[in-house]
């Protein structure tokens, strides 16, 4: 047998000196997209101080990002007129989870049992897709006026809002469950219980799990707007009365601490769809 | 008792209504009887009734006219004696292979502790002691076969249907899974229907082949395959007996395929 000789290029040594550059040029390419990321903050929001110092843009209008944070200090610092900032975050909140659970159990529950019975998804799958295209803020009126201020009304519109979108993804989730693997289930000695319960939910869960990440925005929204529409405190409140009271900066420091909360819960949502998705093999 | 076949089908027709209420024949006119402890495979075109016949057996369909027999019984229902290995993946994909092989006993009313050290003795038994925590994404194709085959399996059928379970196996996957089969199968006593489209694959595995004619699918012809057991189907398939029926067979089969 001949010797086999590896040309140098392909020597260990060589693939050492390849991979070490190919390593550098991934993290420069991965610094360089997080200085131009800094950069676009920086040139937007300076761009936005500048043209309000200048008096470009009205900052009585369209406040600035000094005017915005000097704000969000104040309330920090010396709450907002209805009371401490984490108040009315700590109220916001609880309505938006309240009517996200609410909802959101509810629309999984009545999906599953809609989707596992083929007379009535026939009958309702219409009015679902009728009532899904209406829009459904609107309600929040009716909830105020037979709600009245408290909680109940915007628990009330969180709830609507989030009920239809996971419903709507739950049904189409048990409806897209395999059917071999239910009839293998079946065949492996499963009850329609155990099948309900060993195969389609499972199978319906990434859809499921995909829809609670849209509807705690939702939740967000209803909670937000039917504050807005009327009550006594929460963030909505705040907003309402920052434009009554023609705050640009407030307005938008409430939609910073509003983004705040939305990302927070996006991240412990998703750290949960990680846990319970771990069959799943990894998107790429 | 004993004699009563396995499986028994009696001049049995089926019409089939698809979900636009076009009504249309299945299968005519069909007879079939497999005895225990029997490998009978059938063969046919696409689209000729193979895989209806299998449905019959579990229940999953009624015949129009006729009779199924199911150790001598009238099939109502899923029997818990049958075994159905698919040909699409019907593992389940969000349990680990060892939850996979559990299921069946799982289901069946066994405590969490026996189906377990069931399970991972089928695991062993089918190659994947080493594999029993992975997810089936995580596994090749083949690997995935063989939890079907032992979720199949555990439950201990008297009959087991295999509807095309290998043919999206490569090649080579696919000679290796046919012998795991006859291995796993041999010493059982257990009855095999195993509907393929590759006639190679019915005469290694099968006592007898039946082929079926296009749709509406009627029975051709009956082989009777006298090849020795145990047999290895890699090797079997170069004995003169094995070419000189597939000869035959094929020739069936290719007038069919033409009309299908």
């Amino acid at each position: 047998m001949t010797e086999l000789v590896l040309p140098a290029v392909l020597s260990d040594e060589a693939l050492a000196r390849e991979s070490e550059n190919a390593h550098a040029r991934i993290r420069r390419h991965r610094t360089m997209i997080i200085s131009l990321r800094v950069l676009v903050l920086v040139v937007a929001l300076g761009g936005w101080e500048l043209a309000a110092r200048h008096k470009w843009i009205d900052p009585f209008f369209y406040s600035m990002p000094s005017m915005i944070w000097d704000q969000l200090v104040e309330w920090m610092r010396d709450g907002t007129a209805q009371g401490s900032l984490w108040m009315q975050v700590a109220v916001t909140l609880e309505e938006t989870v309240l009517g996200f659970l609410i909802g959101s159990i509810a629309g999984v529950i009545c999906g599953i049992l809609l989707g596992r019975n083929k007379l009535l998804s026939d009958v309702f799958s219409l009015y679902i897709q009728i009532a899904n295209s209406i829009p459904r803020v609107v309600l929040g009126s009716i909830f105020v006026i037979a709600l009245g201020l408290g909680m109940a009304s915007k628990v009330a519109l969180a709830v609507v809002m989030v009920f239809f979108v996971v419903f709507g993804n739950a049904f189409q989730g048990v409806r897209e469950a395999d059917k071999y693997m239910i009839a293998n289930a079946q065949i492996l000695g499963a009850s329609p219980r155990q099948v309900t319960l060993s195969v389609v939910i499972p199978s319906a869960m990434s859809w499921i799990l995909a829809s609670l990440h849209v509807s705690f925005g939702f939740a967000l929204v209803g909670a937000v707007v039917g504050e807005f529409l009327g009550a006594k405190e929460g963030i909505g409140l705040l907003i309402s009365t920052a434009q009554g009271a023609f705050n640009a900066s407030g307005v938008f420091a409430a939609m910073i601490v509003l983004a705040v909360v939305a990302l927070a819960a996006d991240f412990l949502l998703t750290s949960l769809e990680k846990r319970l998705l771990k069959w799943r093999p990894a998107a790429f | 008792m004993i004699d009563t076949p396995a499986i028994e089908f009696r001049d049995v027709s089926l019409r089939f209504i698809s979900a636009d209420g076009d009504a249309t024949v299945a299968l005519r006119n069909f007879t079939m009887s497999v005895a225990r402890g029997e490998f009978v495979a059938i063969v046919g075109p696409t689209g000729c009734g193979k895989s209806t016949t299998l449905n019959m057996v579990t229940g999953l369909l009624r015949p129009t006219v006729g009779e199924v027999k199911v150790m001598g019984q009238p099939v109502r229902g899923i029997d818990p004696r049958i075994g159905f290995v698919f040909q699409a993946d019907a593992v389940f994909p969000w349990r680990s292979v060892l939850d996979n092989v559990a299921a069946g006993p799982m289901f069946r009313g066994k405590s969490k502790k026996e189906a377990y050290d069931m399970a991972a003795d089928w695991i062993q038994r089918v190659g994947l002691g080493k594999f029993g925590g992975h997810y089936p994404h995580q596994l090749s194709g083949g690997m995935r076969k063989r939890v079907a085959l032992a979720q199949t399996f555990i439950n201990n059928p008297e009959i087991l249907l295999m509807d095309e379970p290998f043919s999206a196996l490569d090649m080579q996957t696919r000679t290796l899974m046919q012998d795991e089969l006859l291995k796993l199968w041999s010493g059982t006593g257990g009855s095999v229907v195993f509907v393929t489209h590759d006639l190679e694959e019915a005469i290694a595995l099968a006592d007898r082949v039946f082929v079926l004619s296009a749709r509406p699918g009627m029975l051709k012809r009956v082989y009777d395959v006298d090849l020795p057991r145990p047999r290895i189907t890699s090797q079997v398939r170069y004995e003169p007996q094995f070419i000189e029926l597939s000869k035959h067979i094929w020739e069936d089969l290719r007038q069919e395929v033409v009309l299908a």
